[in-house]
């Protein structure tokens, strides 16, 4: 199926139609997870109201490490077989993954001064992750580097994986190291250790934001796409039509492969 | 009313929470409008010089 | 071997001989170690507490400035092809261009940080471990900035993009190495610190490597 959705115009197609439904979607899962996480949900018995910021500050991590996953792979099939859209694909997710390590950080802050009367500490977890915040924006600046943007595109691509090192950094973080931050309570061996009236809004979070990403990837690729034809028409625009067409007679142009 | 001056003050945690709820608007948001405007732009873009491209042919 | 020891001292004969290398590095090292207590005030006190931290970051910042070099004129001249080309594996060129490096710039910080040490008032027991915490993580910041030197090569404004890369990067080997002086002012096991540096750089050496010719293979594709 990777190799079906390879064509570009393919892609193109697919994705108008996939996502006017994923928006929608994650609007919808959206509302509902905000519901539970603001009405529904009962207050702790030890941090009170401030452990609603929980529904947003764990889901945004997890989108966090995801998504920089699913750069490093995308970068490895970019690498490895020559995917046309990978690299497209990794491009479009950077900021997405960004933004979501921004609001991880900053939810945490909000919730870490009520907590543990501090805004900031210099504990592994949140080091760890602050690290991947910025190789998310050297990510950005490195493929935005190059005029050539197959070039960026590669180099970056190198870069993801160099970067992966920092994942089981920071999942594994809180148990290495004594630190501040508490362990996991739902990714661990042995199966979430939390209430279920606390896991069902961070699950219904977790799949708002998922579809979030979704929808903001295929926006994305798709506006990388666009720009990538309006490129290589600018390319050919100066050149008379008979000459562009024994030109492109002799080396066909495909617009939207990298 | 109380019930809503008791949501919105939740227990007293209202300084953090709604700012961090509020945060995470502007952030997610602001990036989907974001690339929403990029879309728009290319999109119109590319018409632009499709048609060019076409007119001169 | 004869390639990898030629290269080496080809490279080690280019740093030197511009002398812009050694001398700028050394030079920015001193500035910026000098400009901390001009900043902070002069009190004795707090510039121990803090000293071990400055001269490593202003080490870190000193490495950054010639790392765009390493690759560069051979990028721009075409000896990068030859040498993906040649027998020697590109690995091991890189490997070799790393050891110049780190001689031409990583030792020479290094041997001087005891002198800068006296400047920031460090207790004398606190010098040795400064010194030897350089030398091991000296060469794991050349391997490390290796990688991000061969990402940006012709990138525009390669300088910037380098430094946002590679500081990140060059957390772990910071936190260790003036981790360790600390450790020994405060008395407790130096060794720990000096053990994982060791193994950072030994990390580096198995890894980067193998990264940074990955770079350059897409770098002149």
């Amino acid at each position: 199926m990777i190799n079906w959705l390879a064509n570009p115009a393919r892609f193109m197609r697919l994705s108008g139609w996939a996502l006017r439904w994923c928006a929608w979607a994650a609007v919808a899962v959206l509302a509902v997870g905000l519901y539970l996480s603001l009405v529904a949900a009962p207050p702790d018995y030890q941090q009170g109201e401030s452990v609603r910021i929980m529904f947003i500050h764990v889901p945004a991590a997890w989108m966090a490490l995801s998504v920089y996953l699913f750069i490093a792979v995308a970068s490895a099939v970019a690498l490895v077989w020559r995917h046309p859209l990978a690299e497209i694909a990794a491009r479009a997710a950077a900021p997405i993954g960004a933004a979501f390590t921004f609001v991880c950080l900053a939810t945490g802050s909000l919730w870490g001064r009520p907590m543990w009367g501090a805004w900031w500490v210099w504990d592994a977890r949140l080091t760890s992750v602050l690290i991947l915040l910025f190789l998310y924006l050297g990510y950005i600046a490195l493929v935005n580097a190059f005029d050539d943007p197959s070039r960026g595109g590669r180099a970056g691509s190198v870069l993801a994986l160099v970067g992966v090192v920092n994942l089981p950094i920071i999942k594994f973080s809180v148990d290495w190291w004594n630190t501040l931050h508490q362990p996991a309570s739902v990714m661990r061996v042995g199966g979430p250790r939390i209430d279920i009236s606390l896991l069902v809004p961070l699950l219904v979070m977790a799949a708002g934001f998922s579809l979030l990403f979704l929808t903001l990837l295929m926006l994305r690729m798709r506006t990388i796409l666009n720009e990538r034809k309006a490129m290589a028409l600018r390319l050919n625009a100066g050149t008379a039509p008979a000459a562009r067409s024994v030109r492109e007679r002799a080396a066909p142009v495909h617009p939207a492969v990298p | 009313m109380g019930g809503i001056g008791a949501f919105l003050a939740m227990g007293g945690y209202a300084g953090f929470v709604w700012p961090a709820y509020g945060v995470a608007f502007v952030v997610l948001a602001g990036l989907a409008a974001h690339s929403a405007w990029r879309y728009r732009q290319s999109a119109v873009t590319l018409d632009r010089l499709q048609q060019a491209h076409g007119a001169k042919r | 071997m004869a390639a990898f020891t030629g290269l080496f001292r080809r490279d080690l004969r280019l740093a030197l001989r511009q002398g812009g290398d050694t001398g700028l590095v050394l030079g920015f090292f001193v500035l910026a170690v000098v400009l901390f207590p001009l900043g902070i005030g002069p009190e004795p006190a707090i510039l121990q507490r803090i000293g071990a931290g400055i001269v490593w970051v202003a080490a870190l910042l000193a490495a950054l400035l010639s790392l765009d070099r390493l690759f560069e004129a051979d990028y721009q001249d075409g000896g990068l092809e030859l040498l993906a080309l040649s027998s020697l594996p590109l690995e091991l060129a890189v490997l070799a261009k790393c050891a110049a490096h780190w001689v031409a710039t990583g030792l020479p910080l290094a041997l001087i940080s005891p002198f800068l040490a006296l400047l920031l008032d460090l207790e004398p027991a606190a010098i040795p471990v400064l010194l030897v915490s350089l030398l091991l993580g000296t060469p794991a910041l050349s391997l490390i900035g290796s990688v991000a030197a061969a990402l940006t090569l012709g990138a525009r404004r390669q300088g910037v993009v380098l430094s946002i890369l590679v500081l990140p990067l060059y957390v772990p080997p910071l936190v260790f190495g003036a981790g360790s002086v600390e450790a020994s002012a405060a008395g407790v096991g130096v060794r720990a610190y000096l053990l994982i540096l060791a193994a950072l750089t030994l990390a580096a050496l198995a890894f980067c490597p193998w990264a940074s010719a990955a770079a350059l293979r897409q770098a002149i594709e």
